[in-house]
């Protein structure tokens, strides 16, 4: 059983700043400094109407090829979240750091995978839509730009449809241009807004193996949006839990031990429990069983 | 009704299929289908029946004043255009028109990219459009007749005016209707500004422009063939307008409708040459319309 909360005392610290919150914001011994950083992270969105508060002092810290997982049920702003670290909306409160840099706005060193298919510039070929965020930001020159697309439409196997424009591809095919186009681009985290919530269930069964696999090939940063359990502990290393209402980080626990082939598993099953009574215990003063230790 | 009935259990079974030889799985669909999917050649039967109606009206009629046929206005437009008079007014009238219309979508592109920058652009667009698009063009030659006196600079004045609303309103239109996912992940590329504008707002709202193209079109040919009817010879040498104009006052019938004839062909050969052109090359090959 490798569910740990790990942790339980910084996240607990975080809600509140005080005191030890400083002591809390180094990095803890042992470890490297965190690629992305975000501390105390408040975010609001407008309606014609009125002012929601999406996250509320949301802290978290995520290292170099880490695979961390969002997790949470809908309206925890797990996706607002996601949106606020590519910089399309700013912080009301709170920060976040990439490589020790403030985020101030979208850009190419955080590729986003959305969720929709239509991501895709349908104007562009398979092969035009890899190459283009290496053009638009001017990030390498047509040649090069040219070879690592078919670099990385080879790593996701469509090198046969690399002149298909989009419409001719089907919902899969799409999302592994995404991926493609994303790691093309070599950014320093990858964020993926649950890239396959629109797939069949086969089709994300083999696409988070194939995501596996790149990982494993490639080690990027990868912070992963999601609303299914079994996918956050198959995909992640490290799954973060939101509540909903404002979104606050419930705990982070690790999942690092899991892969497809232990789905079935007892340990596995345990861990879903575990993750399925946190994200819908009814009432939030409950005391939750305590972690076994490691 | 019994609440408990179960299905009954049945046996499994496997089969072993062998390869499917009964029929070829793909067959291909019969001549006579496959030729009437050809859009020329319905669209050419419909010119066809149109030209056989008004022939047979006009024998029917027979009056060659009010009415001449087909064939009459066919021998009108082929010995117009043998003699050169003819393409010498088109060719009058498409530059005009070529300078009208590009002037518009110059004005149409920098008031809707200004629009979808600003607060301020969409007020202003959205105001001027509302007071402006309603006005019809030819309501506003005797002003332009009062500014930019007799030449093509009044008919290039409410041609501009005939193209810029609608093309600037449907853009408008096409740039808002542009996915979110999509100005998200063009933003995520680091695009910003005019480049932004160019490289993700314009191919994704191109059905919406190719339609304010099309009726920008329109609009500039029909006021211009309206403009030149009415104060056509100003500038000395006039151009379809005026040739209709002409031959109606001295009682040529034939040749006001081989001018008529000539002004719905330019329109369909840059409706379903060019602008089909266009459309097969971007937005069908693109799938982003059907």
């Amino acid at each position: 059983m490798t569910l740990v909360a790990e942790r339980r005392d910084v996240s607990a610290a975080r809600p509140e700043p005080s005191p030890a919150r400083t002591e809390a914001e180094a990095p803890p011994a042992g470890l490297p400094a965190p690629l992305l950083r975000v501390s105390d992270l408040t975010l609001e969105y407008r309606t014609p109407e009125r002012v929601v508060r999406a996250t509320h002092r949301v802290g978290f810290d995520v290292y170099e090829a880490d695979r961390f997982i969002l997790l949470g049920p809908s309206g925890c702003g797990k996706s607002t979240l996601l949106k606020a670290i590519a910089g399309f909306i700013p912080p009301v409160e709170g920060s976040i750091t990439l490589g020790g840099e403030v985020v101030r706005g979208p850009g190419p060193d955080r590729i986003v995978v959305f969720q929709e298919f239509d991501q895709l510039p349908p104007w562009k070929t398979v092969a035009q839509n890899v190459a283009f965020p290496l053009r638009a930001a001017g990030l390498v020159g047509r040649r090069e730009a040219e070879a690592r697309a078919r670099h990385y439409i080879d790593k996701v196997g469509l090198t046969p449809f690399a002149d298909s424009y989009p419409h001719q591809l089907s919902g899969g095919m799409k999302q592994r241009v995404a991926i493609a186009r994303a790691l093309a681009t070599q950014p320093k985290v990858l964020l993926m807004d649950e890239p396959f919530a629109a797939l069949d269930a086969l089709t994300r069964r083999k696409m988070q193996e194939e995501l596996l696999a790149l990982w494993e090939e490639v080690r990027f940063t990868l912070l992963f949006v999601t609303h299914s359990i079994e996918e956050a502990l198959v995909v992640g290393n490290r799954v973060a839990l939101l509540s909903p209402h404002p979104g606050r980080l419930r705990g982070e626990y690790n999942s690092h031990d899991f892969d497809l082939t232990s789905v079935g598993s007892a340990a596995f099953q345990a861990a879903v429990q575990r993750l399925h009574g946190r994200l819908f215990e009814t009432d939030p003063e409950t005391p939750v069983p305590a972690a076994p230790a490691r | 009704m019994n609440q408990h009935v179960r299905p009954p259990i049945r046996s499994e079974y496997d089969l072993v299929l062998p390869p499917f030889v009964e029929v070829p799985v793909e067959r291909v669909l019969p001549l006579s289908t496959r030729i009437w999917q050809q859009g020329w050649l319905r669209k050419g039967l419909i010119l066809v029946a149109l030209a056989l109606v008004w022939e047979a009206l006009a024998r029917w009629q027979d009056n060659d004043l009010l009415l001449p046929g087909f064939g009459a206005t066919l021998a009108a437009l082929v010995e117009g255009l043998g003699s050169g008079e003819l393409l010498e007014r088109a060719r009058i009238s498409l530059t005009v028109l070529a300078e009208g219309y590009l002037g518009g979508v110059v004005l149409a592109f920098g008031l809707t990219t200004l629009a979808v920058s600003t607060q301020f652009g969409r007020d202003l667009l959205s105001t001027l459009t509302a007071m402006f698009n309603p006005l019809p063009a030819i309501a506003l030659l005797p002003l332009a007749l009062l500014w930019f006196g007799l030449g093509s600079g009044s008919l290039i004045f409410v041609l501009v005016h005939a193209v810029l609303w609608p093309l600037a309103l449907n853009t408008f239109a096409g740039f808002q209707g542009v996915p979110e996912t999509l100005r998200m992940a063009g933003r995520n590329y680091g695009l910003t500004g005019l480049a932004y504008v160019w490289q993700i707002l314009i191919p994704a709202a191109l059905p919406a422009i190719l339609s304010g193209l099309k009726i920008g079109w329109a609009f500039a040919w029909r006021t211009l063939i309206a403009a030149e009817l009415v104060f056509g010879a100003a500038s000395g040498q006039g151009g379809l307008g005026w040739y209709i104009y002409q031959n109606r006052n001295e009682l040529y019938t034939d040749r006001v409708f081989a001018g008529l004839l000539l002004v719905i062909a330019i329109g369909l050969i840059v409706e379903n040459v060019v602008f089909a052109t266009f459309e097969r090359l971007t937005v069908r090959r693109w799938g982003m319309v059907r």
